[in-house]
C-alpha cells in the first residue's frame, strides 16, 4: 500500500485540474498580450483563474490577483515592494518560524542595515503578541506573517495581526501557502494588505503562485520586463498552469467544509491511533488551533531520518525536522523556536493530509508507526536507560488527545 | 531524499549486531543526542590473545549513523585490538559501497566510538586521552586535533568536506576562516608532530576531544551534552588571529568535561549560538561598510562639511554606517577639539534633517574600549 502524507510538502495534482490546463498545452498556444484570436482565448481563461483565486481569497476585485511563478516568488515580491514603496522605512517584522522564503531574504536585508523584528513563539508555537505589538511604529516598512505553519499546522490570528499593523499605519503581507485550501479566507473583510500562496499545495501543479495586492496598496514590481499583470509582474504568463491554478482553488472552494470535517476527523484519527501505542511522544504545535491536515509529532529518543526510511519501505510518505534529512545539521528552526525538548527534537515527523487522504490509508499508517518507533528505539542508547531510569517525559501539554 | 547504497539500505534495515553484550569488557560511548547522533560500541575482547570476539552497537541517528555502527562491528570481530584500530572512517565508508559526502561524518563517529572502547579496555581514561587543542567549532563542540585529523587522514581540501566528516563549521559559519586556515596548514606539513604523527595511538587520543565525544548515556538525566557551548563563551572569540602559535595555557578544553555545566535543552543550545551570532554581528560593526545603502548618502554629507574642518587644519573620514550608529574619524587639529562634541551633533542634526535618520554619530578615534562617545 502507497500513503502519501506529506502534502505539506507538495500535493497530486487534481485530475479535473489536469484535464483544465491540458488544452493549453496543444491548440490554445497562443500569447494571451497578442492582438489576433490565437490569443484570445488564453487571455479569456487568465480572466477566468483569475476570478476564481479572487472567489477563494474572498478578494473584492479581480484586479488584486497578480499571478506568480510560486509563492517564494510572491513573498520575494511583496517584501521587496514595500521596501521600494516606503524608502524611509528601514524596519520589517515578521515571525520567528517563517517560510526559508521570508526568513532567508530578511537575513539578506539585515546583513544589508535593516532592522528585522522576528516575533518569537511558545512552546505550542503561539505567536507572543505584546512582542509584536511593541514593534510596531512607524520605522517599520511592512510587517509578514504566515497565516500557519508550515511543520505544526499552527494557525495565527493573522486579520488580528493586520487589524494592529494597520492602526499604526503598517503594511500588512501574509505568506497563507499553508492556510488557503484548508482555512476559510474572506480578505475583503480583514485588512491584510498582501497574500502569498502557491498552486501545488492545492492540487495544482508547481510552478505557479499567486500574489493579492490590495486595490489602493502602493505597489512596485519585482520583475521588470513587459507589460503583463497590468505591469505588476513581468514575464509572458504561464496559461496552462494559471488555468489550473484557477480550477484548483474552485475545487478547493468545494472541499472547504470537507477538510474542516471529514480531513480534520482523519488527522484526529492518527494522531489518537498513534499516541494511544506509541509511548513518549506528544503533538508539537498548537493542538487547539491547528491547519486540519496537519500533524507534528516529536518522538523521544529516536531520529527523524530512520523513521522516514522505515516508513517509506512501507509505502507511507511523510517529512521531519530533524537535521538529519534537511541537508543541514541543526534541526528545524520552528522546532527550535518552541523550544522542543532536546530528547525528542530531532525525531519529529510531520503527517499532512489532502482531501484524496482515506481512513484505510490513516489505519494502515497507524498500524505501522508503533513498530517501527520500537523498532528504532531498540537501538537507541538513550532508550533502555529512560526506561528504566528517569521519570517518563510529561510534556507540558497535551491539548485534547492526552492518552 | 539521501542516496545511499544497497548496502547502507541493507545494513539499516537489516542491522548486525544491534545488541546489548552482557559479557562486554570495553564499552565507548561517543556523540549526544543534541548533536543528533550517538553510538555505544561495547566489545568482548579475549584478554589471552586481545581478539574481539563479539561486539555489539546501540545508535541513536539518522539511517547511515547505524548502517556506519552496524558495518563496523562486522568489520572488527575476529580481529585483534591492534588490527582493529587500524580501521579508519573511509575503511568504514568503503565497506558500505560509499557514504553521501554530507554523511561521512556517521563513519568518523563509528571510528571515535572504537578508539573510545580500545583506550576504555586499556584502562585509559578519558581524562587522560585529552590532548589539549583549541576549540574551533563551537556550535558542535569541535576541536583542532579532530579537524587536523579527519583532514589529514581524509585529505580533505574545503570547509564543506569537513563540515561533512566532522560537522565542524555545519551551524553559525563562523569557524570557516578557521577552518580554511587549518586545512592551509596541514597542507603545509605545520602539524606534524603536534597532533599528526607516526603514533597513531596518540593522534586518536587526540581526535577524542569535543563534546560529541561524550558519554551519550549522561544526556537524558537532565544534562545534556554540548556544555562548552556555553561554558566556553567568548574565550576562544579572539583567538584566529594568533596565527595558528597555539598558547595551550588559554584552552579551555577542560571545561568541557564538566557535566554540571551542561545546558538543559536545545532551546538553550541554540539561544547560546544566536546570541553569539549576535556578538559576532556586533564585533563586526566596525569596519567600514561602503556596500550599505545609508554610505553613500552619509559619505556624500560627510563630504559637504569637509571643506569647513580642513579650513581649520582637521578632516573627517567616514567609517562605518548603519541605522543605529554612524562611525566617523576625526583627524587633525579636529583631534581633541574641545568643539568636537559640536562638530559630531552638528553631523548628525544635517543626517537627521536630511536622510530623516535618528542615529547617533561616533567619534571613533576617542572611542577607545568601546565605551564610545555617543552624542
Amino acid at each position: 500500500m502507497r500513503v502519501y502524507l506529506d502534502n505539506n510538502a507538495t500535493t497530486r495534482v487534481d485530475p479535473l485540474v489536469r484535464d483544465e490546463m491540458m488544452p493549453f498545452l496543444d491548440e490554445e498556444y497562443g500569447n494571451p498580450s497578442s492582438m489576433h484570436s490565437f490569443g484570445a482565448g488564453v487571455s479569456r481563461a487568465l480572466d477566468l483563474a483569475r476570478s476564481r483565486v479572487a472567489a477563494l481569497l474572498g478578494a473584492e476585485r479581480e484586479s488584486e490577483i497578480i499571478f506568480t511563478s510560486c509563492a517564494t516568488e510572491s513573498d520575494n515580491t511583496a517584501i521587496w515592494s514595500a521596501l521600494q514603496a516606503y524608502p524611509d522605512r528601514h524596519e520589517i517584522i515578521t515571525s520567528a518560524v517563517e517560510h526559508p522564503a521570508i526568513l532567508q531574504l530578511c537575513s539578506f536585508l539585515e546583513e544589508r542595515g535593516y532592522v528585522i523584528h522576528r516575533v518569537p513563539v511558545d512552546s505550542h508555537g503561539r505567536l507572543d503578541l505584546d512582542f509584536y505589538a511593541s514593534c510596531l511604529s512607524d520605522r517599520v516598512a511592512l510587517a509578514s506573517v504566515m497565516w500557519a505553519n508550515n511543520e505544526t499546522g499552527t494557525v495565527f490570528p493573522v486579520p488580528e495581526l493586520a487589524r494592529m499593523a494597520h492602526e499604526k499605519g503598517i503594511l500588512f503581507h501574509t505568506d497563507a501557502v499553508q492556510g488557503v485550501g484548508k482555512l476559510p479566507i474572506c480578505l475583503k473583510d480583514t485588512c491584510i494588505d498582501m497574500l502569498s500562496f502557491s498552486g501545488h499545495k492545492i492540487h495544482a501543479p508547481k510552478g505557479v503562485g499567486a500574489l493579492y495586492v490590495r486595490y489602493g496598496v502602493r505597489f512596485r514590481s519585482f520583475m521588470k520586463g513587459g507589460h503583463q499583470e497590468r505591469g505588476r509582474r513581468a514575464g509572458t504568463e504561464n496559461a496552462a498552469s494559471i488555468a489550473a491554478l484557477g480550477r484548483a482553488c474552485e475545487l478547493a472552494s468545494q472541499g472547504l467544509n470537507r477538510m474542516d470535517t471529514e480531513i480534520r476527523r482523519l488527522r484526529d484519527r492518527l494522531e489518537q491511533g498513534i499516541l494511544s501505542q506509541v509511548p513518549r511522544c506528544f503533538v508539537t504545535g498548537d493542538p487547539e488551533n491547528r491547519t486540519p491536515n496537519t500533524s507534528n509529532i516529536a518522538f523521544e529518543f529516536v531520529e527523524g531520518e530512520g523513521i522516514l526510511l522505515k516508513l517509506d519501505r512501507e509505502g507511507i510518505a511523510a517529512s521531519s525536522g530533524s537535521a538529519c534529512t534537511s541537508g543541514s545539521l541543526e534541526p528545524s528552526h520552528v522546532m527550535t523556536a518552541m523550544k522542543v525538548p532536546f530528547t525528542a527534537a530531532h525525531g519529529t515527523v510531520r503527517f499532512s493530509l489532502s482531501r484524496f487522504t482515506t481512513q484505510e490509508e490513516v489505519d494502515y499508517v497507524v498500524s505501522k508507526v508503533p513498530g517501527i518507533i520500537a523498532d528504532l528505539r531498540s537501538m537507541s542508547p538513550y532508550w533502555k536507560q529512560a526506561e528504566e531510569g528517569a521519570p517518563a517525559f510529561d510534556p507540558e501539554f497535551r491539548g485534547t488527545l492526552g492518552t | 531524499m539521501w542516496d545511499y547504497s544497497d548496502k547502507v539500505k541493507d545494513y539499516f534495515f537489516n542491522p548486525r549486531n544491534a545488541k546489548e553484550l552482557k559479557d562486554a569488557n570495553a564499552v565507548g560511548d561517543v556523540g549526544s543526542i543534541t548533536c543528533g547522533d550517538a553510538l555505544r560500541l561495547q566489545l568482548k575482547v579475549n584478554p589471552e590473545t586481545e581478539v574481539i570476539e563479539d561486539a555489539g552497537f546501540q545508535t541513536f541517528g539518522c539511517g547511515s549513523a547505524i548502517a556506519s555502527s552496524s558495518a563496523l562491528t562486522e568489520m572488527i570481530i575476529g580481529k585483534t585490538l591492534d588490527e582493529a584500530a587500524k580501521v579508519t572512517n573511509q575503511d568504514i565508508a568503503d565497506y558500505l559501497d560509499g557514504l553521501p559526502p554530507e554523511k561521512m561524518h556517521c563513519s568518523v563517529m563509528g571510528r571515535e566510538a572504537l578508539d573510545a572502547a580500545i583506550a576504555n579496555y586499556r584502562g585509559i581514561t578519558p581524562e587522560a586521552q585529552h590532548v589539549e587543542s583549541p576549540l574551533i567549532c563551537k556550535c558542535f563542540g569541535i576541536d583542532e586535533a579532530k579537524i587536523v585529523r579527519a583532514v589529514t587522514e581524509n585529505n580533505l581540501s574545503t570547509v564543506q568536506d569537513v563540515i561533512n566528516y566532522t560537522k565542524a563549521g555545519g551551524a553559525c559559519g563562523s569557524c570557516h576562516e578557521k577552518i580554511e586556515r587549518i586545512i592551509e596548514d596541514v597542507k603545509k606539513g605545520a602539524y606534524v608532530g603536534r597532533y599528526v604523527t607516526t603514533d597513531m595511538e596518540a593522534v586518536r587520543r587526540a581526535a577524542q576531544g569535543g563534546s560529541c565525544a561524550q558519554d551519550p548515556l549522561a544526556a537524558p538525566q537532565g544534562a545534556g551534552d554540548a556544555g562548552q557551548i556555553h561554558d566556553h563563551g567568548h574565550d576562544h572569540d579572539h583567538d584566529h588571529d594568533h596565527d595558528h602559535d597555539h598558547d595551550h595555557s588559554q584552552d579551555q578544553t577542560a571545561a568541557v568535561r564538566d557535566p554540571e555545566t551542561r545546558p538543559l535543552n536545545m532551546a538553550e543550545h541554540f539561544s547560546g549560538r544566536m546570541q553569539r551570532r549576535q556578538e559576532a554581528a556586533a564585533a563586526d560593526t566596525s569596519g567600514p561598510n561602503p556596500d550599505h545603502l545609508l554610505w553613500a548618502p552619509v559619505a556624500a554629507l560627510i563630504d559637504e562639511i569637509r571643506p569647513g574642518l580642513q579650513g581649520d587644519g582637521g578632516d573627517i573620514e567616514l567609517v562605518h554606517v548603519d541605522f543605529t550608529r554612524i562611525d566617523v574619524r576625526l583627524t587633525g587639529q579636529c583631534e581633541g577639539c574641545m568643539m568636537e562634541d559640536m562638530t559630531l551633533s552638528f553631523i548628525a542634526d544635517l543626517i537627521e534633517e536630511r536622510l530623516r535618520l535618528k542615529a547617533p554619530v561616533v567619534n571613533v578615534a576617542r572611542d577607545f574600549g568601546g565605551s564610545g562617545e555617543v552624542l
